[in-house]
């Protein structure tokens, strides 16, 4: 009767993916919403990890007709004591009788569906809720060969892949042309010589006849030359460069002044999160230094960078200065890629606006790959208006101003879109 | 109740076991079949080959064999689709999914040893994780237990097509995805939310079901869908009548009778649906049409495969194919498979149908072998008679609810100490009805065969009216017994009646007197 043992075990495990991608879109608010939460509570380090979502019981459950309540009678093992008529009380939990083991343990009848979402799920919520989904994706998950391989000519070996079709045909053709060309010449003069016997009537019709032979001779030569051969093949060739240098350090400057609420930070964070993982991408180590100020500026943790509020007044210019001085203890521009990421309400003390303005020319602007500045708020400071003086003469500064989390993709593209290649 | 269950089938080996030993005396034992823990193909075969011989000489029937081999995420993935090979995509399913793949991944629940689909040939799969004497209980268990249950049960015979299921199915995912392709996923997922919520009010409870091939299934569909459409407009035909034919009487009725079907009737009555919702409709339906024979059949189906699980690896035993450690691991899992603990105990959820099945299954067949007085008082039938014969009969024309009130014998009734509670919402305690004593067996019988009836579990909820000349409402009626109240989510559920239906939708509940004591309304797009 056994038809046969079939091995299904390497064949598709997944499935379930549809039904699993299903899922996920049906509750996309509520997963988005906690991402959202999850961002703010995360590390800049650990942005990429998976996460587990809840939702609440009610979302996730299917209604059915069902019956409750009234008179009904339930069959049980084990009885130990009872006899007809006796009573006993119900059982807490409310659906009595049936399901004595059914109620948990503290009364909550209601469990949340928890599950876990995977690290690329997590990145793709994460970047749906800027706005952008599918342009981040190519700017930061490339699969990178302008960085690593490049593209040098043609050569005669090669994968299917990259044969190149026109180039091939070419060469055959040339190949042809060169390898005919004395034949041809020889059909040519042959071809007259006959044309003029013909015409002339004094002709032999043996010397005619002759010509004929010779030229189908040289006919069936010239066909026999093949019209494409192994030896035509081209392929695009490239080849493998090697990238300079594969480390960047990134300097993460906060104002953490009074007028830097909540919400403002938040846009912030998001703003250095993308910075993070955009620099990723693209080098193998990447440091990032957090720098927050407000009349002085320290280097602080993390945690601290975002959780801890201060207040008082602003000198911006104590970031810059904490910042160079880092880089020439710790970093030395020959063997590290500097990015700077500011941000700020722009809200300086007078005075110092214009310092930052030298210290940035003078001293940060030349050894940084990349300096960025965002300001959080509309409104039109001294900051910005010193600033836009650096941004006319140097090609690796940019400022932008975000008033909204949705804001910030945009920005961040147009920012890293003037071909700032490290 | 805890010690019985787990001792009694090593109480039963035991004699096997020394008949074994005096076999092997007599030099009538074979050689062993080979039974090292891990499985390969060529044991499967060997065992396959035993087992089936030892099913063929015990008269089982069934179907062809297909076993296939799969790992635990394969497994998952069989959970998350009902067990069928393959089904239509839906939110819900994933959610099974990713529930039970956290759960197995944390390690809170095992995964079953096997899964059996009601198919011709049958297919039967295989967990690359067990082991060989695992296998050997698994292909015994679906192979030759399920598989005969399959083909021999009447309920099976009349609503299922064994032959056209996987094929059907393979239809319905094709044709549910070429929908999302042409109208959007959202308009999908809402209908077959909806479809969802009444599929247990989608089944034709005596209706005899038509059987389809694939082919047959797809050129009727065209058919159909024009066919419907102008079935329907004629409902609703706005068309002035000619004036000669008289009037239709004013208080004619629609539907004229009540229809339990309510799934089926919104597809051929719904005035709003396009065709492909209709079919969508029909898919749910024949779906839940298929499995609507295991839920009815649940004790019997358990109960049967395990029996002879255990009937043909013991008759394999006893011709000494199987070594005792192969013996004693098959009897391990059997032991815990047939579990059943007592109403006291904190893991207590119901009655396990693997335990109560196979315990009256075994009893049938002590009654017919070696019977009691009581037993020849309460089962004068079966008493005495062959007991392959008489456990044939049972399997073949019964299902649960009938094989309960037929064959369960005052002898299980103590065994398992059954015992019968009356829970009044009104009362603040519960009554003990009866318990397993001379007075009380009959009422346990009953009401444990009541339990078990989906009639009786199920609410009783039936197209009632549709007011055909007014504003097209859809009235169903729940008749209540024992008057007992549906839960609060009616008021969800029948929102999504009011979807499909595309009109306001009333539901009024009846008490035994037919009078209306509560109701609900829904309107579309609410």
């Amino acid at each position: 009767m056994l038809q046969q043992v079939i091995d299904r075990r390497l064949s598709g495990k997944n499935k379930s993916i549809g039904n699993r991608e299903r899922f996920l879109r049906r509750f996309r608010e509520q997963i988005r919403d906690t991402v959202r939460r999850a961002v703010a509570g995360r590390s800049i380090h650990d942005i990429e990890q998976g996460e587990d979502v809840t939702l609440p019981r009610r979302d996730v459950y299917q209604p059915v007709f069902e019956h409750t309540g009234g008179t009904r009678e339930s069959v049980h093992p084990g009885n130990r004591e009872y006899v007809r008529g006796d009573r006993i009380a119900k059982p807490q939990g409310g659906r009595g009788g049936g399901s004595g083991g059914e109620a948990s343990p503290d009364g909550v009848g209601e469990d949340d569906f928890v599950f876990r979402i995977t690290r690329e799920e997590f990145m793709q919520y994460f970047f749906d809720d800027l706005a952008l989904p599918d342009l981040i994706r190519t700017q930061l998950l490339p699969d990178a060969p302008e960085w690593k391989s490049r593209r040098a000519g043609f050569i005669s070996d090669g994968t299917p892949t990259n044969l190149h079709i026109v180039r091939s045909l070419r060469v055959a053709l040339s190949r042809r042309i060169a390898i005919g060309g004395e034949t041809r010449r020889q059909l040519h003069e042959l071809e007259a010589q006959l044309a003029l016997a013909e015409r002339g009537a004094p002709g032999l019709p043996g010397e005619i006849l002759a010509l004929k032979t010779q030229i189908e001779a040289l006919r069936r030569r010239l066909k026999t030359i093949p019209f494409f051969d192994p030896f035509d093949l081209r392929y695009r060739n490239r080849v493998r460069v090697p990238q300079p240098s594969a480390k960047a350090v990134m300097f993460c400057l906060m104002d953490v002044s009074g007028s830097m609420d909540e919400t403002r930070k938040d846009i912030a964070k998001r703003f250095f999160i993308l910075l993070y993982l955009f620099l990723k991408k693209h080098y193998e180590r990447t440091d990032v230094i957090f720098i927050r100020h407000h009349t002085q500026a320290t280097e602080v943790s993390e945690e601290e960078f975002f959780q801890s509020t201060e207040t008082g007044g602003t000198v911006v210019s104590s970031a810059l200065a904490l910042m160079h001085q880092i880089i020439q203890e710790r970093y030395p521009p020959g063997d590290w890629n500097i990015y700077g990421a500011q941000a700020s309400d722009g809200d300086n003390w007078h005075q110092d606006s214009a310092r930052c303005r030298e210290l940035l020319v003078g001293k940060l602007l030349p050894v940084s790959r990349y300096f960025a500045y965002v300001q959080v708020g509309e409104e039109d400071q001294n900051l910005w208006e010193e600033y836009t003086q650096v941004q006319e003469e140097h090609r690796n500064f940019a400022m932008r101003k975000v008033g909204a989390a949705d804001e910030i993709f945009p920005v961040f593209r147009e920012l890293f879109k003037k071909g700032v290649k490290p | 109740m805890t010690k019985t269950s787990a001792r009694k089938p090593a109480e039963v080996a035991a004699p096997a076991l020394s008949g074994v030993s005096g076999l092997s005396g007599t030099g009538r034992r074979r050689a062993c079949l080979p039974s090292p823990s891990d499985w390969s193909f060529e044991l499967i075969e060997l065992y396959h080959g035993e087992i089936a011989r030892t099913a063929k000489s015990f008269g089982l029937d069934t179907y062809p064999v297909q076993l296939e081999v799969i790992t635990a995420e394969q497994m998952i993935d069989a959970y998350a689709s009902v067990g069928m090979p393959v089904n239509y995509r839906h939110w819900s399913f994933g959610k099974q999914f990713i529930s039970t793949e956290k759960n197995y991944r944390r390690g809170q629940m095992g995964l079953a040893y096997e899964v059996v689909i009601n198919s011709n040939p049958c297919i039967a799969y295989l967990m690359e994780e067990n082991t060989m004497p695992m296998q050997a209980l698994v292909m015994a268990h679906a192979c030759y237990g399920h598989n005969s249950f399959f083909k021999g049960n009447y309920l099976f015979q009349m609503w299922t097509d064994a032959a056209a299921i996987i094929d059907y199915l393979v239809y319905a995912r094709a044709y549910i995805s070429e929908c999302e392709e042409r109208h959007g996923w959202e308009p999908v997922e809402q209908l077959l939310d909806s479809c969802h919520a009444l599929m247990s009010h989608g089944v034709d409870r005596y209706q005899r079901s038509q059987k389809l091939s694939l082919a047959e299934e797809e050129s009727r569909r065209k058919d159909r869908e024009a066919y419907l459409q102008q079935q329907l407009n004629d409902l609703w035909r706005t068309v002035p009548k000619p004036a000669d034919k008289p009037a239709e009487k004013p208080n004619r009725r629609f539907p004229p009778e009540p229809q339990e079907n309510i799934l089926y009737f919104i597809e051929k009555n719904a005035p709003l649906l396009e065709p492909w919702q209709r079919e969508v409709i029909r898919i749910v339906r024949k779906i839940g049409q298929y499995f609507y024979p295991q839920r009815q059949t649940q004790i019997m189906n358990e109960g049967w495969a395990t029996f002879w699980h255990y009937t043909l690896l013991n008759s394999m035993y006893e011709e000494g194919l199987l070594t005792d450690g192969f013996m004693i691991e098959c009897l391990r899992s059997h032991t815990n498979v047939i579990y059943q603990p007592p109403v006291t105990h904190p893991a207590y959820s119901g009655i396990n149908p693997y335990a109560l099945g196979f315990a009256m299954f075994t009893d049938l067949k002590r009654i017919c072998e070696s019977p009691t007085d009581e037993d020849r008082l309460w089962l004068p039938d079966v008493a005495g008679s062959d007991w392959r014969e008489t456990l044939n009969y049972a399997m073949r024309h019964f299902r649960d609810e009938s094989f309960i009130g037929q064959y369960l014998s005052p002898h299980l009734i103590r065994e398992f100490r059954l015992f019968s509670v009356v829970d009044d919402a009104g009362q603040p305690e519960l009554e003990v009805a009866a318990i397993h004593d001379a007075d009380g067996y009959r009422h346990v019988r009953e009401a444990l065969s009541r339990q078990h009836d989906l009639n009786y579990r199920e609410p009783n909820i039936q197209v009632w009216d549709v007011d055909v000349r007014g504003n097209r409402s859809l009235t169903l009626r729940h008749s209540r017994h024992n008057d007992r109240t549906l839960t609060d989510d009616v008021q969800e559920v029948i929102k999504h009646v009011a979807r499909l239906w595309g009109f306001r939708v009333l539901l009024e509940s009846v008490d035994k007197h037919g009078k209306v004591v509560q109701h609900w309304e829904a309107q579309p797009h609410a």
